[in-house]
């Protein structure tokens, strides 16, 4: 297989797991964590194949996989925020709800064809050498995904909205006295990653895997997006790459099965999650205590490397993720 | 000895009984409630559907064997969520644990089920399942510990490497003679399964078991030094260690001992009386995401783990009936549990927030 | 601006903290607002920001009466506040903290704000990097970027709570030069401080709170004997322990070096002996709780040893000096003290330390009401230690301290109790001394520092000095509080 054919196919695979990455991004740099991706994506893919199939309009299909996964992240949201229950609790519990809800309501969908968006080469570049086949000859949803992802970047860093946006998560003390109303924008910001979370269910169902079935062959990924986010320090760039390399791994992980067809299929399918746990560590194990006091110990050179090499690895959420904030 | 707390438990209880149930009453009927409003949606008589999960539960010997042999994983399960729930802890990796205490028991029965007497190697394999249980959960809280990764995390991978690791085995060093599939390895011989009865499939040990497990595990965090250090990291780890708890030493502990009885549920999901009596992918069967919410709805209680896991089984069992006589899939169960702890906490969160001052 | 309050109060629970309070301030004037710890000054500047709404009392800004439910109104109409630990973004940049929720603008054009941020700080003379991180900058820097930030969104009221406590002596001067600058401009400014030498360098005017009532008000040249009368009361006590027998050292700190993120503790040589009481005086957050948690082996000192009873303890965990028979009481008693969920006798079985397994719970119940009984707690011993009052568990805690320890630290051991618990606590205190114990506690209350201890460190701004309690005065210990000495 070619280079270029190998990676156009690594980004049209990537539309769901980007736009849960970038979703929940969201949600949790306004400092709220929504643990029922898992779920979120299961349940948004099977509403969003259903309703695309009876209205015979994959828009609407899109659109009903963003309303209810708004609607996910409004009871997280109402639960924790208002009621004040445990956040990863809640969360946990609907990602649990949300996939049993998904297999009884799909039932009746299993294996069933159903419309699917189509390919939409953008003529002129399409034909283009090497990047041609790889960024224009591609589904609409890569391109609204990459594109997804530039936006949100430039509302995180460059609008005043996305300025407090980061300020909710970091410190929604100070972000009330600069006037903001703390909880009315954390439910905005849960809500908004609810929907795009929707959004990349919906994806796997009108796209990447056209369809409905049970199991689906998606469980797991949700877990994925959440290491992602972690993984990508809540910058949505550093996250949409975590999200292609996690691709590419799978990619490579099927390569790797044709080259060694004696190992068993199943291996390789879960291969992603020794890796998703060795990155995982990568990015944390930098604030260990004992890593400094080995470190230590080594040689200049290395040492300095490794500091170095984790010092650019590490991130560390936004400061207040998860804590729930109550005025004076 | 004196229970030192029986005056406290006892004014607790009062208001439990006088408070707390009415509440958890509501959040049941809640529950009921909108999962009729699901059937409905799906155009299936709620009644119908209810009382067909009562009578796959119920419905026969069989049937109340199959709703017992699912309790005793969950019970134990459960037990060793109370630890780790009591020390604060998300054991998300608790699948795994299950896992991996199958995947030991299986592996210790393979190597000795010819050259020892079949209930030494059953007792044997009991203690490897309790063994790779609780190696497989200390590594989640060596993860948490030396490498800063959250237990939710380090946990969920550890649960997809297990299941890997199963898939490999089963495929590979463990294949049946012939051709290897994913339908799992050599049964055992009858010989190493738990003792039942002739027409009640149900081994009265898998229980007792379970059942020591809860009450051992409420004993402890009651009544030992260890349990209350448990308690005290729980509910405030900085005070906790100020009072000189060696908070990472017993944290570590929490993840092995809730290991351990993860492990011996994979014990008994290969030995149990109506097991399959072979390692098979996805052997934990989501026993262990299934006790998280029993212990959650429970309110880490060990005393209502017990009912609550028992009709918790009887929902999952019940529930397999439904694809069979109607066009429902059997995830319906999970739908009611599901919404049961979900109103639980919508429950709670409205009386903690709207009705404090009241009676 | 003119910013008069009128009949001010405030109560928290039991706690009274304004009791109607009333104060007129002319625009473009330096206000020193002076007080002990818990006096009513910061509650009272929090009801003038915005933070918090008055029970009773009324706000006026050029003689109109406004209301304000956030501090983000009332820094529209015109009152910002610098808080002690500045409210911002640690994780942010410089400019996008300066930007976060200013202009009311969807792009942000950091170039032109880059130049206003650089024209409003070059102004004062501050130097900002607006690429720098907040989390690098030094709280002396973070108090200039907040003064610009509110200044650029037309404060014309500033208040500053206890600036100066952790900056450095040239970051303060740039300060104070700024202020005066700012008064000139005819900003009123409102200077909270407990600092006499600041407050008379620099306000024109001061106004004395004690117990959250206004206890005097002077124009600046007001002798500071006067200002300390104001403060403290007529009544001077004087420090009576003289005559103490002590024992060997107990406690050695050798050229102890301590930092945290905000302060500074350098080269502190301590030694204090079998029953010695050392009390810690200063404003909080001067250092004394760094020293304290170094002594319990809580923090890592960055340079120097500490040793208990002859062992080098430097650098060793926790346990080691819990083992060492040392006792550490926090201040938080919810959040480190206590565990809310808990019984008395759980608390009790949770210190006891043993090769048992189970927990005896009759000895448990029979140890815990023998400390109700000998700390006067209204409790049981099954009650929740978070259903007791705050005195209780105050009471609660003392009584969870080792029994014989050979060094106690202890973090306001007294707080929230009234007179005769304090002097019955103290009792139980100086019972200990008597058996050898060597006792440190940090309070904010004079009168107790004086009374109880042997000698007192008094912290200012990370520095220490030593001040014998014998014969001197609650007025000399006001002084150095407020400073003196410390140049």
């Amino acid at each position: 297989m070619d280079l270029p054919i190998l990676i156009g196919s690594i980004l049209a695979a990537s539309p769901p797991i980007l736009f849960a990455v970038l979703g929940e991004t969201i949600t949790e740099k306004a400092g709220v964590i929504n643990l029922s991706l898992d779920g979120s994506l299961l349940l948004t893919a099977m509403v969003g194949f259903v309703v695309a199939l009876h209205m015979d309009s994959v828009i609407a299909g899109f659109l009903a996989g963003m309303v209810v996964g708004s609607l996910i992240a409004f009871i997280l949201a109402f639960v924790s925020m208002t009621l004040y229950q445990p956040q990863v609790a809640t969360g946990f519990v609907l990602t649990l709800l949300c996939r049993d809800l998904a297999y009884v309501f799909g039932k009746a969908y299993a294996h069933i064809p159903g419309p699917q968006v189509s390919h939409a080469a953008i003529p002129g570049f399409s034909d283009l050498p090497l990047i041609g086949p790889i960024l224009f000859d591609q589904n609409p949803l890569v391109y609204l995904s990459l594109m997804a992802v530039i936006l949100v970047w430039f509302f995180f860093f460059k609008t005043q909205p996305g300025l407090l946006l980061q300020g909710l998560g970091e410190r929604p003390a100070a972000a009330y006295v600069r006037g903001v109303d703390v909880t009315a924008m954390r439910y905005l910001y849960t809500l908004i990653g609810g929907a795009i979370v929707g959004l990349g269910g919906a994806s796997f169902s009108l796209m990447v895997k056209p369809g409905w079935a049970r199991p689906y062959g998606i469980e797991g990924t949700g877990w994925i997006a959440l290491a992602i986010v972690i993984f990508g320090g809540w910058h949505p760039i550093r996250a949409a790459v975590g999200a292609l390399l996690f691709n590419a791994l799978q990619t490579a992980a099927n390569l790797l099965q044709s080259v060694m067809p004696d190992v068993p299929t199943q291996l390789f399918s879960t291969l992603p999650f020794p890796v998703m746990i060795l990155t995982l560590l990568l990015v944390t194990i930098g604030n260990a205590d004992w890593t400094k006091r080995v470190l230590n110990r080594l040689p200049e050179g290395m040492r300095r490397f490794l500091i170095r090499t984790l010092k650019a690895l590490q991130t560390s959420p936004p400061a207040s993720l998860g804590t729930i904030f109550k005025k004076e | 000895m004196i229970w030192g707390n029986r005056l406290e438990e006892k004014a607790l209880n009062k208001e439990f009984i006088r408070r707390i149930i009415p509440l958890q009453i509501a959040a049941i009927l809640l529950a009921l409630s909108l999962s009729a409003v699901i059937l409905t949606i799906l155009s299936i008589s709620p009644i119908d559907a209810f009382s067909l999960i009562l009578s796959g539960a119920f419905g026969s010997p069989a049937k109340l064997a199959y709703v017992l042999t699912a309790w005793a994983p969950l019970l134990l399960c459960s037990a060793g969520l109370l630890v780790t729930f009591a020390a604060g802890l998300w054991n998300i990796g608790i699948e795994g644990q299950v896992v991996m205490g199958a995947v030991f028991a299986t592996g210790l029965m393979r190597i000795l089920q010819d050259s020892l007497p079949p209930s030494a190697v059953l007792l044997l394999a009991a203690l490897a399942g309790l063994l790779g249980g609780a190696l497989w959960g200390m590594l989640v809280g060596g993860l948490r510990r030396y490498g800063s990764v959250n237990e939710i995390f380090g946990g969920l991978g550890l649960n997809f490497i297990a299941g890997s690791l199963t898939v490999y085995l089963i495929l590979g060093p463990w294949k049946r003679p012939g051709i290897g599939s994913t339908s799992g390895t050599e049964p055992f011989p009858p010989s190493l399964w738990l003792p039942g009865f002739k027409d009640f499939q149900a081994s009265p040990i898998e229980m007792i078991l379970g059942l020591i497990a809860i009450a051992s595990v409420a004993i402890a965090l009651r009544d030992t030094h260890f349990g209350l250090r448990l308690r005290a990291v729980g509910m405030n780890m900085k005070a906790a260690f100020l009072k000189g708890v060696p908070v990472d030493q017993d944290l570590f502990l929490a993840f092995g001992l809730c290991g351990a009885l993860a492990g011996l549920a994979g014990w008994v999901l290969i030995v149990g009386t109506s097991a399959r009596h072979n390692l098979y992918p996805l052997i934990s069967s989501g026993y262990g995401y299934l006790a998280i919410l029993v212990v959650l709805l429970a309110n880490l209680k060990p005393f209502w783990s017990v009912p609550i896991s028992f009709s918790f089984a009887a929902i999952s069992m019940g529930s397999l009936q439904l694809p069979l006589q109607r066009q429902l899939d059997s995830s319906l169960g999970g739908v009611i549990q599901g919404m049961l702890v979900l109103s639980v906490l919508v429950i709670n969160g409205i009386r903690s927030r709207w009705l404090r001052h009241e009676g | 601006m003119k910013v008069e309050l009128k009949d001010i109060h405030k109560r928290f629970g039991p706690i009274q903290a304004n009791d109607g309070i009333t104060l007129s301030i002319e625009p473009g004037t330096l206000h020193g607002l002076l007080g002990e710890n818990g006096a009513g000054k910061s509650t009272l500047m929090k009801v003038l920001s915005g933070f918090l709404s008055p029970d009773r009392g009324e706000i006026r800004l050029d003689n109109k009466t406004i209301r304000f439910d956030s501090p983000a109104e009332a820094v529209a109409l015109g009152v910002g506040m610098l808080h002690q630990d500045p409210l911002d973004f640690p994780a942010l940049r410089v400019i996008d903290n300066f930007l976060l929720g200013s202009p009311r603008e969807f792009l942000l054009d950091r170039k032109y704000h880059q130049t206003r941020l650089a024209e409003l700080a070059n102004r004062f003379g501050f130097r900002l990097d607006p690429e720098a991180r907040v989390s690098e900058l030094s709280i002396g820097e973070r108090q200039q970027l907040e003064i610009v930030r509110l200044l650029a969104l037309g404060v014309n009221v500033l208040i500053l709570d206890e600036p100066t406590t952790a900056i450095s002596t040239q970051q303060r001067e740039s300060l104070f030069r700024a202020l005066s600058q700012l008064t000139e401009e005819g900003k009123t400014v409102i200077f909270v401080s407990h600092k006499l030498d600041e407050v008379k360098s620099l306000c024109s005017k001061v106004t004395v709170l004690a117990h959250g009532r206004v206890t005097g008000e002077a124009a600046m040249d007001c002798p500071t004997k006067e200002l300390v009368k104001m403060m403290f009361g007529q009544v001077l006590t004087v420090g009576k322990r003289c005559e103490v027998r002590l024992g060997e050292p107990i406690l050695e700190l050798q050229n102890l070096s301590l930092s945290d993120w905000r302060l500074e503790v350098k080269d502190l040589s301590l030694k204090v002996q079998a029953g010695e009481v050392v009390g810690l005086a200063g404003l909080e957050g001067s250092g004394q709780q760094l020293v304290l948690r170094a002594c319990a082996g809580l923090l890592r000192p960055s340079a120097g040893r500490i040793w208990i009873a002859h062992r080098d303890m430097t650098g060793r965990p926790y346990q080691d000096f819990i083992e060492a028979s040392i006792g550490y009481m926090p201040a938080a008693r919810l959040e480190e003290g206590l565990i809310a969920g808990m019984t008395l006798a759980e608390h009790i079985a949770l210190t006891e330390r043993g090769p048992s397994l189970f927990i005896d719970w009759t000895m448990a119940v029979e140890r815990a009401s023998q400390r109700i009984r000998e700390f006067n707690i209204k409790g049981q011993p099954t009650t929740f230690v978070g259903n007791l009052s705050g005195g209780n568990q105050q009471r609660t805690l003392l009584s969870l301290l080792p029994s014989q320890p050979k060094l106690l630290l202890m973090e306001h051991p007294t707080r929230g109790l009234d007179m005769e618990s304090m002097e019955y606590i103290w009792r139980l205190l100086q019972a200990l001394t008597q058996q050898g114990t060597a006792i440190l506690f940090i309070s904010s209350d004079p009168e107790e520092l004086l009374e109880r201890s042997d000698r007192i460190a008094i912290f200012f701004g990370g520095k220490v000095r030593m001040m014998d309690t014998c014969g001197a005065s609650l007025f000399d210990l006001g002084e150095s509080i407020g400073g003196k000495g410390f140049e």
